[in-house]
């Protein structure tokens, strides 16, 4: 693999290639080392952020909604908040750990070595994977014991788990390339990433909501990570899990193809 | 392979939206040299070591590193070339050997540890292996910095100002570390402010001035393009007209003089007493790189084919 130029349509295919180099392996090891030495705040603060929203709402809702069923809403809210902190965490991870780099300008390291475009997307986007899973197992650990909801297809859990994680990533990485300043990238998370992921029915079945709001809600592509994450535990959902893993794949080919063409045109990074 | 340049740039173009950086340089380091790229602020000189190390993209030209391109063979010009950068960046996060041992994966060296533990014994560091980067002084942030461009062992080094705001010590050791490295075979590229370190360290100069190299030279020969002998003089009363043209610096009751050999001292001490000028001390010596430097810099625009 001696690159002789890296361009995205190329960065997509031959992504499986860059896993075995030692780039890769050691960028990534330096990411998931880097939230890690910050567990503190990178995990344990949205574990107990999660266990907040469950007690509050799943506390004054329990009673009162019934979204499936048979499902009680504690039981219906855990795998909503398990999706939610995986997603905002694993955006979190690639967006603030890029920017930061650049911000202090230690990138120059990452940028140096002989690593290719691919191998940099890659470990960005693995590790925001593994923090995302991190923190999602971690709510789950801790809020399971309030109304343990069923695992009918663990699969799909896993399936959702990852690709939403990584959708999320990638978004992550963007925005960190993007973004010059951090309140950048706060505007970013608290505009985009926020209210789709707090719309995409983590908190309620969009099947409760007028017929306007259920149509705008099936154009967000987190309702699907949601509602396919969902799925994996009660085997009903708002939308097929098929039709929702089309989608997020889509969304994820995307979105890959947007950060491999930015990092082969050098976008912000190498200018 | 005496023909392969170590670095060579060829009409190596940088625009930025507002300012022209690199307006054509060309230039070839060979291999084992140990080189200066000197200019003011702004010149182009940390463009020119960003292109040649993969950081920016040249609007056009080319680089090669060992005779490597560097856009086209990434891969094999980045593992041949070390860069220490200009700005004191470190990652909070790390130890010190940690920085290192993640460096050398970047590179692909898995156990690295013998070359590691060598080059922070030859930098001071063995000491601070353990410590986190954040509680480093700024001298010791800077040895790392120099040993993460070393981790690979890299043909070519570049070092971007590397010793501003260092104190003399770790000057003094780093210097006698980088010749080491010369002798052993390695390349070295300097860019520096202080141009006494340059003249002493570099065999071979370049300047640059508004992206473009007004100079190219061996450093005696840059040396030799002014007078060899200079007298300074400090003098009450002015400097008699004859003597002007010899003027090289100029102020304050002092003047620094060009002369072609040290016999014609005599004349200009006699030309200074008949118009007057009652002459407080006198200091004979040769030109340094700073005249060549100002004088260059000052506007005559000499192109120097190497």
């Amino acid at each position: 693999m001696n690159g002789a130029g890296a361009n995205a349509a190329e960065g997509l295919t031959a992504l499986p290639r860059a896993v075995g180099s030692a780039g890769f392996r050691t960028l990534l090891a330096k990411e998931v080392l880097r939230f890690w030495k910050v567990s503190f705040q990178t995990v344990a603060a949205p574990v107990l952020t999660g266990v907040l929203y469950l007690l509050v709402f799943g506390h004054v809702l329990e009673d009162r909604v019934e979204v499936f069923p048979g499902v009680g809403y504690t039981a219906f809210l855990i795998p909503g908040l398990v999706a939610m902190s995986l997603l905002q965490n694993a955006f979190a991870n690639s967006s603030s750990s890029l920017i930061q780099s650049k911000i202090t300008g230690n990138l120059v390291f990452v940028l140096l070595p002989p690593i290719s475009n691919r191998e940099f997307f890659l470990a960005y986007v693995t590790a925001a994977v593994v923090r995302g899973l991190v923190v999602g197992i971690g709510v789950f650990a801790v809020t399971v014991w309030f109304a343990p909801p069923p695992l009918k297809a663990p699969l799909w859990i896993a399936v959702f788990a990852v690709l939403g994680a990584a959708l999320l990533g990638v978004l992550g990485l963007i925005a960190g390339i993007v973004s010059d300043k951090f309140d950048q990238l706060a505007a970013f998370q608290n505009f985009v990433i926020m209210p789709a992921t707090f719309l995409s029915g983590v908190f309620y079945s969009v099947h409760g909501l007028p017929p306007f709001w259920q149509a705008v809600s099936h154009l967000n592509p987190f309702f699907y990570l949601i509602d396919g994450f969902r799925h994996g535990f009660f085997a009903v959902s708002d939308a097929s899990p098929w039709l929702s893993l089309a989608i997020v794949l889509a969304a994820l080919a995307a979105a890959s193809a947007v950060a491999l063409s930015m990092l082969a045109r050098g976008y912000k990074i190498r200018n | 392979m005496p023909d392969i340049a170590a670095i060579e740039v060829t009409e190596l173009v940088k625009r930025y939206p507002r300012v022209t950086a690199l307006d054509g340089v060309s230039l070839r380091v060979e291999q084992g040299e140990f080189f200066g790229l000197l200019g003011p602020n702004g010149a182009g000189k940390t463009t020119l070591i960003s292109i040649v190390a993969g950081l920016a993209r040249a609007s056009s030209g080319r680089a090669t590193v060992m005779g490597r391109d560097v856009v086209a063979d990434y891969r094999a010009a980045r593992s041949r070339i070390g860069v220490v950068p200009q700005e004191l960046v470190f990652d909070p996060f790390f130890t010190v050997r940690e920085t290192l041992r993640f460096q050398s994966g970047y590179f692909g060296l898995r156990r690295n540890d013998d070359w590691i533990d060598e080059v922070m014994a030859n930098l001071d560091l063995t000491a601070k292996a353990q410590a986190n980067m954040r509680t480093l002084s700024g001298g010791m942030k800077r040895r790392v910095l120099v040993a993460q461009a070393l981790v690979h062992r890299p043909p070519v080094i570049v070092l971007d100002e590397p010793t501003a705001g260092v104190d003399v010590e770790l000057r003094q050791g780093l210097w006698a570390f980088i010749r080491r490295l010369n002798r052993e075979g390695h390349t070295i590229v300097l860019t520096t402010h202080y141009l006494e370190e340059a003249q002493q360290l570099c065999g071979r100069i370049g300047m640059l001035k508004g992206g473009r190299l007004i100079a190219l030279d061996r450093t005696q020969a840059l040396l030799q393009r002014l007078a060899d002998v200079q007298v300074r003089l400090r003098l009450r009363g002015t400097l008699p007209p004859a003597l002007r043209g010899r003027a090289i610096e100029q102020g304050d009751g002092r003047v620094k003089l060009r002369v072609a050999a040290a016999a014609d001292v005599e004349g200009v001490l006699a030309a200074c007493r008949e118009a007057g000028a009652a002459i407080d001390e006198v200091e004979v010596g040769h030109a340094d790189l700073e005249d060549v430097f100002m004088q260059l810099m000052a506007g005559d625009r000499q192109r120097v084919a190497a």
